[in-house]
């Protein structure tokens, strides 16, 4: 099976081209000022140096969030146009979880982290077990005072991405008994090939419905909602 | 194509700007096989205005779909299409992006020319529907965020000629609308009222008096939310149509005003009415009436159905900007505050 790995959820941009779990060829990228300039040549440039189509693709795989919201979107928009334009198959994958994929460390709880502003995270916990990666706490809009709390459950814990450092301080103040490491550079980035491993093994999904997962409300939704306690399930988008 | 029959051009057009996702396929610029629409209005209802991550998540969730019936509904596949047209401003950045990357997955799959359409130019070609453009033609746009006279000396150029200082039209009308307590968008529904009411209120018509084509709501906006703000300290009941008809009689005076300037000032063969407040019964009946002045010059109003926000319309732009030779690469962006030059 070949596959598009796409990852647009932050700064970086990473992209892979795999054969079943074989690397065909991968770009990452910290220079894409705006991935929807970069993106599509990017994609475009990557199949040509391989001599593939973009009709010989199988599975898109792409990192469905959390992360930038227009990132994921211009990711997943991407991504779920493809698989649907050529009816292929499209597989989503968490930011968080192509993180915690590369590190190579049992009996430890991973920790990917993206900052999300005014001392809130993006972030998810994972263990290592059997070669897979099982999710433990799962991903999520939290304060890093509460992430931090609910981690003081586990002994060994390795933090990774760019952003982790940032808290490194923080960190170690809170969970001082606990045995702590920090993703070193390079790991700090999310690598598309990891993606699309992690794509091969899960089962494609509803391409229509498909949408990023931004584990946050918008503002005006969330003060809405305050407001309004009745549910909200009428249609909120007509066709007319 | 044999037997001297003629191939048709079909373009797959996408449109994403504000609060509507549409998908169309247009054949030979004019002929709508598929124009499909979802609206977020009724989301966007719930804040009394478009929120622009709100919108943006909606189009994402319906873009796709979108594709699917449009290109059903045409009964066409991808091997038929001549190209693929999208907006790619003005509007807001987030839901134009969802266009952008849909049109740019659609068009480099399946081998097609990407060309790249500005949103006021689609307003403007939903007239193309109703009949052919004769050039050189100005069209009066009027929609929630542009009020502005454009000059098309040829097909395929757009030069603004005026444009509002402050307020867009149907963005006045929102605003008054939420003053007297109206659902957004407020246009059509004070539009209903005006047309029980008589102009009583004599409000400000602005810049009637300058040497140029440029317009400004603000001065009527205030003046009317200062009249039912004092009428409600006096606590005096005010005739809420009378309201509605005087704001509307005032807004038609200036833009049918400063189109008439535009008329004296430039030959034209047309003058063209679009843009989602160009539904305005008002604004219609006053342009027509002006017309009447002028023997040379044909008005052509956007079908009432293709006023708003629509992919047919782009499909028809597009057509035009294809057929001059205009197209986008890959690298092609979002540009949210594009705008037509200035003559
Ligand atoms: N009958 C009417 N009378 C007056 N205004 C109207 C009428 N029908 C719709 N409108 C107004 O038209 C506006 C919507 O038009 P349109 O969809 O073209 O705007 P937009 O796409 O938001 O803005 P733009 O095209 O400038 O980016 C709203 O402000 C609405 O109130
Ligand atoms: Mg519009």
């Amino acid at each position: 099976m070949n596959i598009l790995a796409i990852d647009t959820s932050n700064e970086t941009l990473s992209i892979a081209i795999l054969k079943n779990k074989n690397l065909v060829a991968t770009i990452t990228t910290n220079q894409s000022k705006n991935h929807s300039v970069t993106l599509m040549p990017q994609i475009a440039n990557l199949l040509k140096q391989v001599n593939m189509s973009i009709t010989e693709i199988d599975r898109f795989v792409v990192a469905k969030g959390p992360g930038s919201y227009t990132g994921l979107r211009i990711g997943v928009t991407t991504a779920k146009t493809f698989a649907y334009t050529l009816s292929k198959e499209l597989v989503g994958v968490s930011s968080l979880a192509v993180l915690a994929a590369p590190i190579n460390e049992v009996n430890t709880v991973i920790i990917p982290i993206f900052d999300a502003r005014r001392d809130n995270v993006f972030a998810g916990a994972y263990l290592r077990e059997n070669n897979q990666l099982k999710n433990v706490i799962v991903d999520q809009h939290i304060p890093l005072e509460k992430l931090l709390e609910k981690l003081s459950d586990y002994k060994r814990l390795f933090f990774v991405g760019v952003d982790s450092h940032k808290f490194a301080e923080r960190i170690k103040i809170v969970l001082k008994d606990k045995e702590i490491q920090f993703s070193a550079n390079e790991l700090d980035y999310p690598q598309a090939y990891y993606l699309g491993i992690m794509g091969l093994a899960q089962e494609p999904v509803d391409i229509h419905s498909f949408v990023p997962k931004y584990l946050r409300l918008t503002q005006a939704e969330s003060q809405w909602l305050e407001k309004n306690q009745e549910s909200n399930d009428e249609s909120l988008v007509e066709k007319i | 194509m044999g037997n001297g029959e003629k191939k048709r051009e079909l373009i797959l057009a996408f449109e994403s700007s504000c609060d509507e996702t549409s998908v169309a396929v247009i054949e030979d610029g004019n002929k709508i096989l598929s124009n499909v629409v979802a609206t977020q209005v009724k989301s966007h209802k719930r804040f009394g205005g478009v929120v622009p991550e709100v919108a943006s998540r909606h189009h994402i969730e319906q873009v796709t779909l979108c594709l699917a019936d449009a290109m059903e509904e045409a009964k066409v596949t991808y091997n038929d299409l001549s190209a693929v047209a999208v907006t790619y401003g003005p509007g807001l950045v987030g839901a134009l992006l969802v266009g952008v990357a849909s049109a740019k997955v659609v068009a480099y799959a399946h081998n097609l020319p990407l060309i790249p359409v500005n949103h006021m130019a689609g307003h403007i070609y939903a007239a193309r529907f109703k009949s052919e453009i004769k050039f050189p033609a100005i069209a009066l746009l009027v929609s929630g965020g542009h009020t502005e006279l454009v000059y098309m000396a040829r097909e395929n150029s757009y030069q603004i000629i005026g444009e509002t200082r402050d307020d867009a039209a149907g963005e006045a009308y929102d605003k008054i609308g939420r003053v007297l307590g109206l659902k957004y968008p407020a246009g059509k529904n004070i539009d209903e009222m005006a047309h029980e009411g008589a102009d009583t209120f004599a409000f400000p018509r602005a810049m009637m008096k300058e040497e140029n084509f440029d317009f400004s709501f603000s001065g009527l906006k205030s003046a009317f939310i200062n009249t039912v703000h004092h009428a409600e300290q006096v606590n005096e009941k005010l005739n809420v149509n009378d309201l509605a008809a005087s704001f509307q009689q005032s807004v038609v005076d200036v833009l049918v005003y400063k189109t008439e300037r535009a008329l004296n000032d430039f030959s034209v063969k047309q003058l063209i009415l679009a843009g989602g407040v160009a539904a305005n019964q008002g604004l219609r009946d006053g342009l027509d009436e002006l017309i009447g002045k002028y023997s040379g010059i044909e008005l052509l109003k956007a079908p009432l159905n293709l006023c708003g926000d629509n992919a047919a319309m782009i499909g028809a732009a597009g057509f035009v900007a294809w057929k001059n030779g205009e197209s986008a690469d890959l690298s092609l962006n979002a540009d949210p505050s594009l705008e037509f030059e200035w003559i």
